[in-house]
């Protein structure tokens, strides 16, 4: 019992002592890298993972310095990107448009600080918009470098695959909102399946998005499994056999539905679903990649290299921002076909958006 | 004074309310210690240095004295406030986290006195948040004198009606509590998804509401990045409130024994449906407030990852705090210094915060089995009249 006692006596000293030695600077002159997550996590298997990636591989053969900070609710994007600024990182990485205010007003605090956004970009403000509060900066900011990406391109490869697979002639996507990085999927996804059409004399259909009416099937959320499954079930009984859904986890719920009825195959996005939800790879028919893990490494090269400037960073299927993964049981003739359509988008002969 | 006779009375009375107040203070303390021994445990098992974790913690919830003693300095010298800022940055976050907490961890407390028990707080601070936040934005042209009030109190209101819901089917129709307040959560949660995505909506494309206009901010006390203000001060104020309106009210005694014996109260011709509504109207207009609290003094806007749980950890620090407004906000101010803390704790000791959720965890299976706690320290059981937290079911 006495022994209890001082043992915890003996811990709380310590650690008020060791609180008095401050935090202790390690390092040295490695670049550092800090990363503040959105509300999924580190370990999201998509979003926040594969941003995270590209600090991973910074961290191996760069050799900065880097971690990260999750957040688990809204006030605390603010809050960790200043606790980074306290710790003099060089570069902060923020994962995900609801971090775009609070980015915003930080980069201009600290000009000193570079800062990369995934899926965001500045200026942001529409008109009648206040700076600061609903949107982050009225001009660009030249130590911001927003990393976006052309999804649409990818969504298109994604659009041809499925029109080039689907049994029943009947395609469908959903989305979390109506927003446009969700619905650059769906566009490009369209748009696919119509160039799959024109150029094969075919007439799948797609659900769920219409480009022209701009609008389509949404969720409203990114966490309910369940609306996953009920969108999945009622596209099924349309007629659809192959579905993209572009909500985060709620395409798992989706996933779930077409292994246990065997009726629909899925289209992953974001990272490859195989990996990701291996449970799932047998139907997942391919995955549409936006390659976060490459733009942010090239951000934290150009802050070391001394390149970095502010701006946008565009990832396209020509440097390997986007991409499609491959497409399980494709036929040699879509192969062929789908390698002519990428080579399409890039040298610029085919629009897909 | 100085005989040596037997005490009077009052004076032993005295002396047995100290001891039993201190046996009362003991089981929370020492939960508290021992859920971080075993947090360093599990620290220590996933090979990283607990004494290095906590020290961060340390240095993360209260600040580091060698930072503060720097920052006076300082300010002393050059009369330049910035070092002194980033010294206090640390507790004016953990009291901002706190504050949160405080509302809803009285909001379920003030229910567990009379019986009660509200899981409903997630949804009711997100109801309340929802309620402030639209009285911030929508109305235009009024002082804060009158805008800032005005807007809490649509928080409270927008909260209490929502909880009198579940207060009325439970008196009513002795549908029990615990089953309606879950669901409202998920309607709620629902809820909040549609009007972000619709009425709601700010201008850009982002699904969050609008900002609340400056005149319905809380006013803050410290220039950027600091935002400590005013809202800590009205939990306090809160808390003041419930503890005099439990113990120096009629109606207080009416709850109280309400909670303690439903029958006794009922058969002493109090009038226990008025009670059970009065107290989920009070209690859920506390977890609306929460919510008030944190979209007018921190947000300023509310979106799908508003919360990070207060109003299941508000269930914790209820029981924590045993139910007592004092303790509720001494249990409030533990978890917004863990919570912040977890900050430094994750950057400079790469430990992962889900260890925060560990310890409290922990805390909270102590709590509700004292007798462990009891065991583990060989604390002889006075008499047996714990406190009555919550009943079981059907009573």
């Amino acid at each position: 019992m006495k022994k209890l006692y001082f043992v915890m006596t003996a811990l709380v000293v310590a650690s008020l002592v060791l609180a008095a030695c401050g935090g202790g600077a390690a390092g040295g002159d490695a670049l550092k890298v800090g990363m503040v997550t959105d509300l999924g996590g580190i370990d999201d298997k998509s979003f926040n993972a594969t941003a995270y990636a590209g600090v991973q591989k910074a961290i191996d053969e760069l050799g900065v310095e880097g971690k990260y900070l999750e957040s688990t609710q809204q006030a605390d994007y603010a809050k960790n990107i200043q606790q980074f600024i306290d710790e003099d990182t060089d570069i902060i990485v923020t994962v995900g448009f609801l971090l775009g205010v609070d980015t915003a007003t930080a980069a201009k605090a600290n000009p000193e600080t570079k800062f990369a956004i995934v899926d965001y970009a500045y200026p942001d403000c529409f008109e009648g918009q206040t700076e600061g509060q609903d949107c982050g900066s009225a001009s660009e900011l030249p130590n911001v470098l927003g990393l976006t990406f052309q999804i649409d391109q990818a969504g298109f490869l994604a659009g041809y695959a499925a029109a080039g697979s689907t049994q029943t002639g009947k395609v469908a996507t959903f989305g979390g909102v109506n927003i446009p990085p969700v619905t650059a999927f769906m566009i490009g996804y369209e748009k696919g399946v119509m160039y799959y059409n024109e150029q094969n004399g075919t007439s799948v259909e797609v659900l769920g998005w219409s480009t022209e009416a701009n609008d389509g099937s949404f969720t409203g959320n990114f966490e309910s499994l369940d609306d996953g499954r009920s969108f999945a079930e009622s596209f099924v009984q349309e007629g659809a056999d192959i579905i993209m859904p572009v909500a985060g986890p709620v395409g798992l719920g989706t996933a779930a539905y077409c292994k246990e009825s065997g009726a629909c195959k899925v289209i992953g996005v974001d990272v490859d679903w195989t990996v990701s939800a291996p449970e799932y790879s047998d139907v997942v028919l391919t995955s549409v990649l936006k390659n976060m893990n490459v733009a942010v490494f090239e951000a934290i090269k150009a802050a070391q290299d001394g390149t970095f400037a502010g701006g946008v960073y565009v990832g396209t299927l020509a440097n390997n921002g986007v991409g499609l993964a491959d497409v399980n049981g494709a036929s040699d003739e879509l192969k062929a076909g789908l390698d002519a359509v990428r080579q399409g988008i890039i040298d610029g002969s085919i629009a897909t958006k | 004074m100085t005989t040596t006779a037997a005490p009077a009375p009052h004076a032993r009375n005295k002396e047995n309310h100290r001891s039993a107040l201190l046996q009362e203070l003991l089981i929370p303390v020492l939960a508290v210690v021992t859920g971080l021994i075993l947090g360093a445990i599990v620290i220590l098992a996933s090979g990283e240095n607990p004494l290095r974790a906590y020290g961060a913690l340390f240095a993360g919830s209260f600040g580091a004295p060698g930072d503060l003693i720097e920052g006076i300095q300082s300010y002393a010298a050059t009369g330049e406030t910035r070092l002194l800022l980033r010294a206090i940055y640390p507790i004016t976050e953990s009291l901002v986290t706190a504050t949160p907490y405080i509302f809803a961890g009285l909001s379920v407390a003030l229910g567990f006195r009379c019986g009660l028990f509200n899981i409903g707080a997630e949804g009711q601070f997100f109801i309340g948040a929802l309620c402030s936040a639209f009285a911030g934005y929508s109305l235009t042209g009024l002082p804060m004198i009158l805008h800032l009030p005005l807007a809490i109190l649509a928080g409270a209101l927008g909260g209490a009606v929502w909880g009198m819901i579940p207060g009325y089917l439970k008196a009513r129709f002795g549908a029990h509590e615990v089953v309606n307040t879950i669901m409202m959560n998920w309607i709620a949660f629902r809820l909040s998804d549609w009007l972000l995505n619709g009425p709601m909506k700010s201008s850009g494309f982002r699904p969050v509401t609008p900002n609340v206009l400056a005149s319905a901010e809380m006013p803050r006390f410290f220039p950027d990045p600091l935002r400590f203000n005013l809202s800590f001060f009205l939990a306090l104020l809160a808390a003041y409130l419930v503890y005099w309106f439990l113990f120096k009210t009629t109606l207080g005694f009416e709850i109280r024994s309400v909670g303690a014996n439903p029958d006794a109260a009922k058969y002493a011709g109090m009038n226990i449906i008025r009670n059970f509504v009065l107290v989920m109207f009070l209690a859920v207009g506390l977890a609306g407030l929460a919510g008030s609290a944190q979209v007018l003094g921190v947000d300023h806007w509310v979106g799908q990852g508003f919360s990070a749980g207060y109003g299941f950890d508000a269930i914790a620090i209820a029981l924590l705090g045993k139910s007592h407004p004092a303790g509720v906000v001494l249990a409030a101010l533990l978890f917004g210094l863990l919570r912040s803390g977890a900050t430094d704790m994750q950057s400079i000791a790469r430990i992962p915060i889900d260890i925060i959720s560990i310890i409290q965890g922990m805390v909270i299976i102590f709590i509700a089995a004292p007798d462990i706690i009891r065991w583990l320290y060989r604390i002889r059981t006075k008499k047996a009249e714990d406190t009555v937290l919550t009943r079981g079911w059907g009573k």
